[in-house]
């Protein structure tokens, strides 16, 4: 609250202020509080359960295995992704974000080390308060990570939502998503920063779209740097 | 992904054990494995552990019309899911056997048992009753899925809170949880079920199976019952043939286990209600342990984006100017406009030559009508002609002929004769037509 009353006040100062001034007032970006467990279940080779504030994603990746004859690629593994919903059966719009998921897996995934084989990251949506889909991208990145399967870099997901005054929101609630009128999602590599995965809802300029992006760059480097601590954390002991 | 068969070694070995009275996990012959209850954020979530066998429980609601031969009870209705998260085998999408059973016993454990009063769902009788959907996840499979499954939905069903409603006179109101607190699912007891297996046809028996141990029982016994001692449901699969004093000595033990989980339930129920209404945090967040190795937190972090602005400006400075596009919509032909650059359209065109088949076509019909109408001027002039009693057959050469557009109007005529001749039902007229025609 403190952070909107701020930027409140600044928007009294700033009247008539072009869009990268606008920029400048989204000091108050936050991500909410991250957690993570990995390995918590027995059965896939890999598993992790990711929280981003009440946002939690459960994943579970079973792979390099076997792969039905009519799935096999002949010179790299085949990459299947799974989202299912808490309630109900999995629709148009799990669909969806099972392909963008995959496609960013697939970017990333050396699928070519493991030729005619399958590699199956099953998420399960735990509790959805925003920030779904770059939730389940951390998920799906910590359990491939987890799995042991060989990547030529990490990867995050970073949601950020413009309001109607075009002021920029990390990592939006529901609430926050409810009242924006663009909300953008990137998948982004650790190594250079680089943009693996767009997906944007809502209306929004050139200028917006950049500074976005920017942003998400920034925040990406917090939840890469969450990623190596929370692995040396998981490799500190033997 | 097929299941890893057990092999003949390893069974031998857990059916040994099982005979000295030991188990895998150093458990007695009526031990459960530990028991955790978590739930989420919102109501009616809750993840229900097993040792390792890991169930998310949730429940939502629904205003919907009721049964019309039960217009003043709401509805409850159960899903299982084996996602393939839980194991390699479960495949997405289909209905196994496992799955139907685990389902049906569900239903029966807990919709016929009657716990849940389903006529306090009622909102308006006949119109509108609530429809209360549980939806539960195995998300880790490590045997014993029944009995997770169970608790799940009975904590989940606990855990819920629905939307209050009032109504007055015709007015039906619906209250969002800020304009009134939601109230609770009406609950009349709590049935649990406990799994027991049996081992060489009945002589050994094990309660909470584990995977490993399911997978060379011979006989599953399952009853559901609560902790007045009540039996819901009863379930013996596998084909094994139980004595009566088996059955009556597995009760005895469920009744003792039934009234442990009920009051870990109950606690575990208590719990989140006074952290909830202390303030205090809950959620899947708190519930992962902190100790552990492979979990890490990171509080809530603040992201500088102060210059996210200019460096965007820079970005876009640096990067060519997008190609200037006039957008002037040309508009076509009614209806159909064209924005931006492209090649022509092609649109104009076709709907042309769609009106000239359309033109063709009435015309056809307007021939054939004409035919029709001048019949018997045909017959006459067909009158000895062999070609007409040829043309009279269905054969399908002749349509082909017919739909060539320069024939000569008598083979048109013809075509129009064969054309009825489908439509009519009987051919006899159209036979004793032909024999005129020949004499």
């Amino acid at each position: 609250m403190e952070w909107a009353t701020q930027i409140e006040s600044q928007m009294h100062t700033e009247t008539g202020a072009s869009a990268e001034a606008a920029g400048s007032r989204g000091l108050g970006c936050s991500l909410r509080h991250f957690a993570c467990e990995q390995n918590l279940l027995s059965r896939p080779d890999g598993s992790a359960s990711f929280l981003q504030g009440d946002t939690s994603v459960l994943a579970g990746v079973y792979g390099p295995a076997e792969v039905k004859v009519s799935k096999e690629i002949f010179n790299k593994a085949t990459l299947e992704v799974l989202l299912r919903p808490k309630i109900g059966l999995p629709g148009v719009a799990e669909k969806s974000r099972e392909r963008l998921i995959r496609n960013t897996c697939e970017a990333v995934v050396l699928g070519a080390l493991h030729p005619r084989t399958s590699i199956t990251v099953v998420l399960q949506v735990i509790s959805d308060a925003g920030s779904l889909l770059a939730c389940c991208l951390n998920a799906a990145c910590m359990a491939l990570v987890d799995a042991g399967v060989p990547m030529r870099a990490l990867f995050c997901g970073i949601t950020c939502a413009l309001d109607d005054d075009g002021n920029l929101v990390l990592d939006p609630t529901v609430k926050q998503e409810k009242v924006a009128r663009a909300i953008l999602t990137f998948a982004l590599d650790s190594v250079e920063q680089k943009l693996l995965m767009s997906t944007t809802k809502g209306l929004y300029s050139n200028a917006e779209f950049q500074q976005c992006l920017v942003a998400a760059q920034t925040a990406s480097q917090h939840v890469f740097r969450f990623y190596r601590e929370s692995l040396q954390r998981r490799y500190s002991k033997s | 992904m097929k299941e890893t068969p057990l092999s003949n070694c390893e069974r031998r070995f857990l059916l040994r054990a099982i005979e000295e009275k030991k188990r895998l996990d150093g458990r007695q012959t009526y031990d459960y494995r530990n028991i955790k209850i978590s739930f989420g954020t919102d109501y009616g979530c809750c993840i229900v552990e097993l040792g390792k066998t890991r169930v998310l429980g949730q429940v939502s609601c629904e205003l919907v019309s009721p049964k019309p031969n039960r217009a003043t009870e709401g509805i409850l209705f159960f899903n299982l899911e084996l996602s393939q998260m839980a194991a390699p085998a479960f495949e997405p999408g289909r209905q196994s056997d496992l799955l139907v059973k685990l389902n049906r016993l569900l239903e029966r454990c807990l919709r016929n048992s009657k716990c849940i009063d389903t006529e306090s769902l009622c909102v308006v009788a006949g119109e509108k009753v609530w429809q209360i959907r549980v939806d539960l996840h195995l998300l880790n499979h490590d045997g014993n899925i029944i009995d997770a499954a169970s608790i799940a939905a009975i904590v989940a069903l606990c855990h819920f809170r629905r939307p209050d409603v009032s109504v007055q006179g015709d007015e039906v109101t619906l209250y969002t949880p800020e304009e009134r607190d939601p109230v609770p699912l009406s609950i009349h007891h709590m049935p649990i079920c406990v799994s027991f297996a049996f081992f060489q046809q009945g002589t050994y028996l094990l309660v909470d199976p584990n995977e490993r141990e399911e997978r060379v029982m011979d006989g599953l016994l399952v009853i559901a019952m609560n902790k007045h001692r009540e039996i819901c449901t009863i379930q013996s699969s596998g084909g094994i043939m139980l004595l009566k004093d088996q059955v009556l000595r597995c009760s005895k033990i469920a009744g003792v286990k039934v009234a442990e989980i009920t009051e870990l339930i109950q606690k575990a129920l208590e719990n989140d209600q006074k952290v909830r209404k202390e303030g205090g945090k809950f959620g899947f967040a708190e519930s992962i342990a902190h100790q552990r190795i492979t979990a890490f937190k990171m509080e809530k972090a603040l992201i500088d984006t102060s210059d996210a602005g200019e460096k965007a400006g820079e970005i876009i400075a640096e990067a060519e100017p997008p190609s200037e596009v006039v957008c002037n919509p040309v508009l076509w032909t009614p209806g159909t406009a064209q924005v931006g650059e492209g090649t022509e359209n092609a649109w104009g065109d076709l709907e042309d030559s769609e009106k000239e088949d359309e033109d063709q076509d009435g015309s056809d019909e307007a021939i054939i009508l004409d035919n029709m109408k001048m019949d018997t001027g045909v017959e006459l002039s067909d009158t000895g002609n062999q070609d007409a009693t040829i043309v009279l057959s269905d054969s399908e050469e002749e349509e082909m002929i017919i739909l060539e557009p320069d024939k000569s109007p008598k083979k048109i005529r013809t075509q129009t004769i064969s054309a009825k001749q489908e439509k009519v039902p009987s051919k006899k007229p159209m036979k004793k037509r032909k024999k005129r025609a020949v004499n």
